[in-house]
């Protein structure tokens, strides 16, 4: 059966459109959208409600729907609570119906609506308060089966989705006649304009109506200013964009719908787009939402709001009724029935609750040939799953009179769409002569237009677009001319308020989306939950995807009524962005998985892939972490391998990632002192010295070395993971601390490729490298010595003596851009002595084996003395943090500190996290002493060995305590004992 | 948000490190009641509600640290100017 017109709309009857809606192949034209084919192939229920399971249909044509919500594709595409009356119709559309079982039209679940005093306001709070164990096993899956709307693909996203900036003088929010009359108006004046709608058509509610303007149709002055706008280069015009928040400063966030028209978005294109748009100024013509009126049965399928049954038949050429009542308390609605009278669908009825209306409706309605009550009401509607079939009208005079429809179309009034106006705290105001909120303040450069803001004629719109466009472009600086309104239809409103019909029999419903009906209020004002804000949480009004665009001010015109209060004493809601909802991958753009995340790779990368290395991340850095050999099959034996080799021979590693600040100027050695805990400025050139620095609290903030390579030069090394926090911090303490010092720094960490050759044979290895004449003998480079060297025939670097390892060891720094040629160059010359290629694996054994605190024992609560750096604080210097260090909880000597542990069992294996309690104590908290920080397989030792924090730990060694692990059923008895595990005097440090 | 850098221009705020109050000054370490001090120095902050001099730095930029005048209910920014700017 089919509802389509035979003429008119904007639709395109030229080509068909298939689609499937359940299943069900269905056809319509472009120009549609979801909704109004659906009407058009006469369906009339579209979904189920969220709580009660109750049939609905379609009760508006816009973003404000909160019925018509459905399951839009399939597969990893499929999107649930989509709106029907928004999604642009394509050919090959699929889409389900949601919250129904086994099907829509008999839906099992719908036995909650017998059961519905259960689910009135608070049933949560009430029903379910105890016992609380039955929440999770029993209540909680119930209730989420029983309520809920659509479900969500559960596979990744296949789209891809991007974020995008712009910036105008004037923004324009909505293409309406006013928002075409602002955009036109800033656009003759020479500015910058941006005009968004969120609709495919520019035109706004001129597209729904049968209006005139200079002449022409609304759709074709529409039409023509597109056009306009269109040829103007300063003109950017985006349709299927939603404004949906205000932000500082003029900031606006928009959502362009790129490819949600088409079965999937076209090659190279995101499926959305995320606009960040910066204006000068901003004029908001977004409109007016239609309110319904609150009966019984209201929200039954075949119940609408006038407005939008008015464009279904002129926008869309679809009927949705065949009989149709009209029930409004406003001229407007009035509309309807002559819009209906010239497209040929019956009107039956006509029900206007005011006492009186003027001769004009009462000569419609008998041309129209409907039966007109006037101080009539609407008290109940009743119908089944298929549609309306009745109506029960309540005349002036008290009497019930029922009435055979197939359709009602219904106007309580009009809400300005002043959403946006509130998202930087501004709260609407009530204005008694419209019946509405309006926008109450509003942020600076922001203007309201049109019926947003209480505009509900057509020449006042037009009328405000030019006066707010012209000022909006005065204000970004142009000369705007000013023009005379266009010629337009007259429009009135004559609203009398009618929010609830009294003496209805049936559920009315306020909120359809939520099914909050006007019993719910009526008990949450019984029960005390009067203010606004304990209504909207403990009926749930509003608070559903469609944020009550249809429901709210009806909910609190009840709430007024019931406690005799006016709406404005009453209160209002606000809004928060977005105006409707925006996906989560819209946000995120192409900051998802590893995009627009640098992977920073090593400048030895390409050898060490070439190798079969295999690779770790570290913070952005892609690192070594071992090179497995052939027959290796577990990274043990590769580690263990490339520990040995490195203490038995020589070993290379990339160090590049460490942080590396170049520090230059006369007082480059003052700061340092005032940075590190320890003495820089008195360092000889030619060294190196390895420092730690606090935060202003106490705590330790970095370590590493740095090396002075002239007497107003120094280079300084940072931890990979500090690299960036610590030249922010460098940077703090010279330009805000101590602006009088003279010094420059520059970070250097990527124009450096650094190589820790290590071990035996280090020398022997380094000095087939280095060109003649250079000495690296022990007593011309001796350690802690830094030196300028040639390497590889003339390639200048820095030769740092520095150990990490515990061995002779060398860091050869060259230029970034040889360091994969000189990383070849130092396994050939190693060749002899058995060099191995070690990854971060190695070098945290051995740093272990060594005692060296890093990144697990920096952890934000250790300070200097815990970590046993202590003695390099200075007494004779200040420096960041060194009064906070002396605070008592500082200085406690039972604080933990650090210290090496062993498990008593040779054989055991040592966990890191595992805490530390006496042997013979209680695992309980109480008896915590500290916990590992760091452990390993000590191929030295041939057992595992750990650093930890324990309390008093330098004075506790050879004490025997448990290291607790019950996540890992770990609890075995360790030994205290000093964190140097290997060559403890550093002998061989200095060979 | 947007923030002018004095050597930038204007920078969104992604741009940029907040760190906090402009205000205050760390204190003479030699001082007798340098703990105190200090204490506050490191702790204590006024929230006011309204114009509010704080410390951001340019790390994606410049690297400069900025005093920045905000209105910490508007978000509107009075001024900025380069640290010891006068």
């Amino acid at each position: 059966m089919t509802s389509r017109l035979p003429s008119g709309g904007l639709i395109d009857r030229s080509r068909t459109l298939s689609f499937r809606f359940d299943g069900k192949p269905m056809t319509g034209n472009p120009g549609d959208t979801l909704a109004s084919a659906l009407i058009a192939n006469g369906t009339v229920l579209a979904g189920r409600s969220f709580k009660y399971h109750r049939p609905r249909g379609i009760l508006t044509a816009g973003s404000e729907e909160p019925n018509a919500l459905v399951e839009l594709r399939t597969g990893a595409r499929r999107e649930a609570n989509t709106k029907a009356t928004t999604i642009e119709l394509y050919d090959g559309l699929e889409a389900q119906s949601q919250n129904r079982w086994p099907s829509l039209a008999f839906d099992l679940l719908s036995v909650n609506s017998l059961v519905s005093p259960v689910f009135v306001a608070g049933f949560y709070y009430k029903t379910f308060m105890w016992p609380a164990a039955f929440w999770e096993k029993l209540y909680e899956p119930l209730i989420r089966r029983a309520a809920g709307l659509g479900r969500a693909s559960k596979e990744p996203d296949p789209d891809h989705y991007e974020k995008a900036f712009a910036f105008c003088d004037v923004l324009v929010i909505g293409a309406g006649p006013a928002g075409l009359m602002a955009a036109l108006t800033a656009a003759r004046a020479g500015a910058r304009v941006i005009l968004c709608d969120e609709d495919f058509t520019f035109g706004g509610r001129l597209l729904s109506e049968q209006f005139s303007i200079d002449g022409q149709s609304g759709t074709e002055w529409a039409a023509a200013a597109a056009v306009e706008l269109a040829q103007n280069p300063a003109v950017t015009l985006m349709r299927r964009t939603t404004v949906f928040g205000g932000y500082d400063q003029g900031t606006y966030g928009a959502l362009e719908r790129v490819g949600d028209h088409l079965p999937v978005p076209l090659p190279h294109t995101p499926r959305q787009r995320m606009w960040k748009i910066v204006a000068k100024r901003a004029v908001l013509a977004a409109g007016a939402v239609e309110r319904q009126i609150v009966f019984g049965g209201n929200d039954r399928p075949g119940v609408m709001m006038a407005s939008a049954l008015r464009s279904y038949v002129n926008r869309f050429a679809a009927a949705p009724a065949r009989r149709l009542a009209v029930f409004t308390n406003n001229d407007d609605g009035w509309k309807t029935v002559a819009d209906c009278a010239r497209a040929n669908v019956p009107v039956e009825v006509v029900i206007d609750p005011r006492p009186a209306i003027p001769e004009a409706f009462r000569q419609l309605a008998a041309r129209a040939g409907a039966q007109l009550f006037e101080g009539g009401q609407v008290s109940d509607a009743y119908g089944t799953a298929h549609g309306l079939q009745s109506i029960d009208v309540l005349t002036a005079t008290g009497r019930t009179v029922p009435v055979s429809v197939d359709g009602l179309a219904m106007s309580g009034g009009w809400n300005p769409a002043v959403a946006l106006t509130c998202h930087l705290g501004g709260r609407p105001v009530w204005r008694d002569d419209l019946s509405a909120f309006v926008a109450g303040g509003t942020p600076p450069g922001l203007a309201v237009a049109g019926a947003a803001a209480g505009a509900f004629d057509l020449r006042r719109c037009l009328a405000d677009g030019i006066r707010l466009g012209a000022e909006a472009a005065e204000a970004a600086g142009f000369e705007a001319a000013t023009s005379a309104a266009p010629e337009a239809s007259d429009e009135t409103l004559g609203l009398m308020p009618l929010w609830k019909v009294a003496g209805a029999r049936t559920k009315a419903f306020v909120d359809f989306q939520n099914d909050v009906t006007a019993k719910d209020i009526a008990l949450a004002e019984r029960e005390g939950f009067r203010s606004v804000e304990h209504l909207k949480r403990y009926t749930t009004l509003g608070m559903a995807t469609d944020q009550g665009k249809t429901a709210n001010v009806n909910g609190l015109a009840i709430m007024a009524s019931l406690t005799g209060k006016s709406i404005p004493e009453t209160g209002t809601t606000t809004f928060r962005p977005p105006y409707t909802p925006v996906a989560i991958g819209a946000f995120a753009g192409h900051h998802r998985e590893k995009h627009f995340r640098p992977t920073r790779l090593t400048p030895s990368h390409a050898w060490a892939a070439e190798q079969g290395a295999i690779f770790v991340e570290t913070g952005q850095w892609l690192r070594a972490q071992w090179y497995p050999k052939p027959g290796e099959t577990d990274w043990l034996t590769s580690v263990n391998r490339e520990v040995t080799a490195v203490r038995e021979g020589v070993g290379v590693c990339d160090v590049s990632t460490l942080g590396k600040i170049d520090i230059q100027g006369p007082d480059a050695g003052l700061l340092l002192d005032r940075v590190y805990i320890n003495t820089f400025s008195a360092l000889a050139v030619g060294k190196v010295r390895y420092g730690a620095m606090l935060r202003e609290d106490g705590i330790v903030m970095d370590d590493g070395t740095t090396a002075r390579l002239a007497d107003d030069h120094y280079l300084m090394s940072t931890t990979t993971a500090n690299a960036a926090k610590v030249m922010q911090h460098m940077e703090f303490c010279h330009q805000v601390l101590w602006p009088e010092l003279d010094v420059q720094m520059v970070s250097v960490t990527e124009q450096w490729a650094q190589f820790s050759v290590a071990g035996p044979r280090a020398r022997d290895t380094l000095a087939k490298l280095v060109d003649p004449p250079a000495d690296i003998s022990n007593a011309a480079l001796p350690y802690m010595g830094v030196t300028d060297v040639a390497v590889c025939g003339g390639i200048r670097g820095r030769l740092f003596r520095i150990s990490f390892s515990g061995e002779l060891a060398y860091e050869l720094a060259v230029p970034a851009r040889y360091g994969n040629g000189v990383m070849r160059a130092i396994m050939a010359a190693g060749a002899d002595y058995g060099i191995v290629a070690y990854g971060t694996e190695a070098l945290g054994v051995m740093r272990i084996e060594k005692g060296h605190p890093a990144g697990n024992e920096l952890n934000g609560t250790s300070t200097a003395r815990d970590l046993g750096l202590g003695k390099m604080m200075s007494q004779k210097k200040d420096f960041v943090g060194r009064i906070m260090a002396e605070r008592p909880g500082l200085t406690d000597p039972d604080r933990p500190a650090l210290a090496g542990f062993k498990p008593v069992n040779r054989a055991d294996r040592l966990r890191a996290g595992a805490h530390f309690i006496g042997v013979g104590a209680k695992p309980v908290a109480h008896h915590d002493e500290g916990y590992m920080t760091s452990v390993a397989f000590s191929p030295s030792l041939s057992h595992w060995i750990g650093l930890g924090l324990i309390k008093g730990g330098p004075n506790r060694y050879g004490e025997r305590v448990r290291a607790y692990d019950p996540v890992r059923k770990g609890d075995i008895e360790v030994e205290i004992c000093s964190p140097v595990f290997v060559d403890p005097e550093g002998a061989r440090l200095r060979v | 948000m947007q923030i002018q850098c004095p050597y930038c221009g204007d920078r969104d705020a992604h741009e940029f490190a907040y760190l906090g109050d402009a205000t205050v000054t760390r204190p003479d370490p030699a001082a007798p009641d340098a703990a105190r001090a200090f204490y506050e120095y490191v702790y204590l902050r006024d929230n006011p509600a309204g114009p509010h001099k704080e410390l951001w730095y340019h790390s994606a930029g410049c690297h400069s640290w900025l005093v920045v005048t905000r209105d910490t209910r508007t978000h509107a920014i009075e001024s900025v100017a380069q640290v010891g700017a006068p």
